[in-house]
């Protein structure tokens, strides 16, 4: 259930802006990917571009390929709504739908594909999904509080029960640590060791730590300058990029020399 | 926070004394809260007037009374009242939420302003000029549509005959009242539809709906208490609206659910517009309990509406 | 086979389906000799819905129909809701520049009966009333507001004068219209007509729309401008003088134009409470005082013979108010968008 990722000669538009330019990289199934980068360099946009979400802002466009083992994600006929079934996203705040209680989030979006899923089955997805969010323990004797009376880590956890209940081949995180405290921040760290064991995860994170303790590559976006679409500078296993980059500007950016 | 902080220490030099300004304060203080208070008293002597004009009405020998007995000459303007209401909402709110929902989230963005600002024009249309396109325009546009009704749906008592030769009935009416409280309820809605935190939005994306699917995840169950509040506003309006309904309706004082007859029970509000002028004596005194009548009316449709709002606040949980 | 495309309806599909709809059906009833242009949209639009479901189910699947469904649904209904505001805008119009002349902004009706005349009594009429409403509301309005938001934070007088001023956006216009009447009937003896009252009675609709807008606008005002001032020494009154009113200022001004533009095309009101005049009358506190909305309700209630010049007139006078009321609207949105802080991106 989880699927490489292939970016060829990516480039995405807000109407005129350019804000993304000429990305190429390869995803492995089964690992943690690593996007950082400076505010504003595109880093968020390429990885909403995995599942189409960019489009959701009227105007985006983007040229070139994103192949999910080998299926172009922006191929003629393609859907996007099935896309997005595919490759679940989590967003930097936590965000369940505050009118449904805590059982209901998790079943949203099997829900919305499969409207006759039985008590039991239902009850075991939602079961599986918060065990697999680490969150079953805490919330099993409350399924029908609502899902905002959760603390924010708590919450998060349920965003991830929710994108992984239908299950999907490709999880994308959008700084999803950046809203949490220290410690709901290292349950999450946690959580997404577990989920490279089934799913391609790829996170954005502000934070250098971070991806360097839950992610197997990094890849390094930046501006060229000013005014210009960000690009992507470098990608390499993690170990490589934090010790030994290859270019200079990844060098400083990781040093703290940069931005 | 108030400049009432500033206090005196004591033995201080004058210099930290209250001053003339402190003055300027005082009076602007005072200024503000009395016209705050000027609303109560307004709004009290509003009750206590149409109280004191209508109890000589309401204590008075029937016989006495111009128009009968009061609660039998009521009775068929509070139907008439509500029913006309009730009508204008089953056309004017899903219709509202549906052009809320165009205007917020299918429209193309670019004009989506314009489009909100022509349909917030109908709101300016004063009522009197609704009234005479009513009579004009629409009523003659309908009646063959009623023709049609009772010829294949008569059996039904709503489309009874015989079917008004002017056009000028009740469902007209709230076909006017429908098109006057719609600008009001999609403008609430269209509010609170664009205040649908994006965070939801994209959740409900990125798990594989629809657009369709996405607005009835997040967009309608956040803006649900807005929907209500919209509502009970148009509501509100729809029961209190006069002059439209004095000039399209052909009235009478019955009670009957036929929509297409020439015999329509009046409303309160269009009935005083019609009889106060030629009223006399007990006559105004019976009128204005009418209206008082058609003042409980609405300020229990509104308290309602504040209940339902004010509930349905804790659940929604926004942030 | 590529799992993540569904089958798609090419972009030309459902246009051509909705022309294919519309001739299909007008062809039909032609047939049926019922070729009514409002019935042969309706027919035909709703034949376009049922078709375009099926079709959109067959290739696309139940979702995406809905998906389409619900987008034809909500487009129709704005079309619907145009249709009434077209049609309104085109029977005034039409109907009411016949007697947009020299004459009807010059003459009065008095000693008019048939052809001729004007409505210049009622136009004054309606400036001085709404002028003298304006005058009660807007001072009043505005000092509750400064009390609710600057003094009032969370009395129990704060609250109680919230929950009312919300009670009386509620009340019918007639009442109001009562309300005045009876108030002057008390004080003046039982059916005094007079402007003031009508005056009074737009007052009681307009003062709680002037306090919500300002309550909303001063609210906007960032608590960090008071402070400073505050911290400059500033005393609390001649903060909101001076910061906190000019900072809302255009905000404020926009509620008050358009809560005039509301109030001026009130009808019920006036009817029972400055009644109707033949003649120009300027003095608010003697006689009653024609205004248009209910001079516009005469002429065409009561006609006399012949018929068309009253009801001309009433179009015409139905026309003048509708500008009046556009040209305030314009006038408030212009300043909210001249001065109002322009979002970034």
């Amino acid at each position: 259930m989880s699927k490489r990722i292939e970016i060829k000669d990516l480039d995405i538009y807000y109407g005129k802006f350019h804000a993304v330019s000429g990305v190429n990289m390869t995803i492995q199934p089964r690992s943690v990917t690593a996007f950082i980068g400076s505010s504003g360099c595109g880093k968020s946009t390429v990885l909403r571009s995995i599942n189409r979400m960019h489009e959701v802002i009227d105007g985006a466009y983007s040229t070139g390929q994103v192949l999910l083992d080998g299926v172009d994600l922006y191929g003629p006929g393609v859907d996007p709504v099935r896309v997005r079934r595919q490759v679940g996203m989590v967003f930097q705040r936590p965000n369940p739908f505050p009118t449904m209680s805590i059982r209901e989030n998790v079943l949203a979006g099997v829900r919305l594909n499969n409207s006759k899923v039985t008590r039991p089955q239902a009850e075991e997805i939602v079961e599986k999904s918060l065990q697999a969010a680490n969150l079953w323990k805490e919330v099993k004797d409350r399924l029908d509080r609502p899902g905002s009376g959760l603390s924010g880590g708590q919450q998060q956890r349920l965003c991830i029960a929710r994108a992984i209940a239908i299950a999907p081949d490709v999880v994308l995180m959008d700084e999803p640590c950046s809203a949490l405290d220290p410690i709901s921040t290292l349950a999450i760290e946690d959580l997404i060791h577990q989920l490279k064991e089934e799913y391609t995860v790829v996170i954005v994170t502000h934070n250098m730590q971070q991806a360097a303790r839950v992610s197997d590559q990094t890849a390094f976006f930046n501006l060229k300058e000013q005014g210009k679409p960000g690009e992507l500078i470098e990608v390499a296993s993690t170990e490589k990029i934090f010790h030994n980059p290859d270019q200079k500007a990844t060098e400083d950016y990781i040093t703290g020399r940069f931005g | 926070m108030t400049a009432d902080t500033v206090t005196d220490p004591p033995g201080a030099p004058g210099a930290l004394r209250r001053t003339s300004r402190q003055i300027g304060d005082v009076v602007f203080k005072g200024f503000s809260t009395g016209s705050g208070i000027t609303i109560l008293v307004l709004l009290a002597a509003v009750a206590t007037f149409l109280v004191g004009m209508s109890i000589p009405a309401l204590t008075a020998d029937a016989a006495d009374l111009p128009f009968g007995d009061f609660w039998a000459y009521v009775a068929p303007y509070a139907f008439g009242t509500v029913w006309a209401a009730a009508l204008a909402m089953l056309f004017a709110v899903p219709l509202s939420v549906g052009i809320a929902l165009f205007l917020t989230h299918y429209a193309p963005k670019r004009v989506r302003q314009i489009f909100g600002y022509i349909i917030d024009l109908l709101a300016a249309v004063p009522s009197v000029v609704f009234g005479l396109w009513g009579i004009n325009v629409l009523a003659p546009l309908m009646r063959p549509l009623f023709v049609w009704l009772n010829q294949y749906l008569g059996w039904i008592p709503f489309f009874a005959g015989p079917v008004s030769g002017t056009g000028r009935t009740i469902l007209t009416a709230a076909v006017v009242l429908a098109v006057m409280v719609l600008p009001i309820i999609t403008a609430m809605c269209r509010e609170v539809f664009t205040q649908t935190p994006r965070l939801h939005e994209e959740a409900a994306l990125a798990l594989g709906a629809t657009r369709w699917e996405m607005i009835r995840q997040a967009v309608l169950p956040f803006g649900m208490p807005g929907i209500v509040s919209g509502c009970m506003l148009g509501l509100g309006r729809a029961l209190g609206e006069t002059m439209a309904v004095a000039m399209v309706l052909s009235p009478a004082a019955v009670i009957n659910v036929h929509l297409l007859t020439s015999s329509n029970p009046n409303t309160i509000a269009a009935n005083i517009a019609l009889a106060f002028p030629e009223a006399y004596q007990l006559g105004v005194n019976q009128l204005i309990a009418t209206g008082l009548v058609l003042f409980v009316i609405t300020l229990a449709v509104n308290m309602t509406a504040r209940w339902v709002v004010a509930r349905r606040k804790e659940f929604s949980g926004a942030n | 086979m590529n799992p993540l495309t569904a089958g798609r309806l090419p972009r030309f599909t459902e246009p051509a389906l909705l022309v294919v709809c519309l001739v299909v059906t007008t062809a039909a009833l032609s047939v049926l000799n019922a070729g009514n242009p409002g019935v042969i949209i309706i027919v035909g639009a709703l034949l376009f819905l049922l078709v375009s479901f099926a079709l959109a189910t067959s290739v696309e699947g139940v979702r995406h129909a809905k998906d389409r469904l619900a987008a034809h649904v909500v487009t129709g209904f704005f079309l619907i809701a145009l249709a009434p505001l077209v049609s309104l805008a085109w029977g005034t119009v039409s109907a009411g520049l016949a007697r947009m002349d020299v004459k009807f902004f010059t003459y009065s009706m008095r000693n008019v009966i048939g052809e001729g005349g004007g409505a210049v009594h009622a136009i004054w009429g309606t400036l001085i009333i709404t002028g003298m409403a304006t005058l009660i509301s807007v001072p009043i309005g505005l000092m509750t507001a400064i009390y609710l938001v600057e003094y009032g934070a969370r009395h129990r007088l704060a609250s109680a004068i919230r929950f009312f001023v919300d009670v009386m956006t509620g009340i019918p216009s007639i009442v109001a219209g009562l309300f005045a009447y009876t108030l002057f009937s008390l004080f003046f003896g039982p059916g005094t007509k007079v402007g003031i009252a009508g005056a009074v009675a737009l007052s009681v609709l307009m003062i709680p729309t002037v306090v919500r807008s300002t309550e909303e606008m001063l609210r906007l005002v960032p608590n960090e401008l008071r402070e400073a001032s505050y911290a400059l020494g500033v005393p609390k009154w001649r903060t909101i003088v001076k910061v906190v009113l000019p900072t809302s200022l255009a905000g404020i001004i926009t509620g008050v134009v358009l809560s005039i533009a509301r109030i001026i095309g009130e009808t019920a009101p006036l009817l029972v409470t400055a009644g109707m005049n033949q003649s120009l009358n300027t003095n608010p506190f003697d006689s009653p005082m024609a205004t248009l909305p209910v001079f516009v309700y005469y002429q065409y209630v009561t006609p006399g013979i012949p018929q068309d010049p009253y009801h001309a007139r009433a179009w015409a006078g139905a026309l003048t108010l509708i500008l009046i009321v556009m040209l305030l609207n314009l006038v408030g949105r212009l300043i909210s968008w001249k001065f109002a802080p322009k979002p970034g991106r």
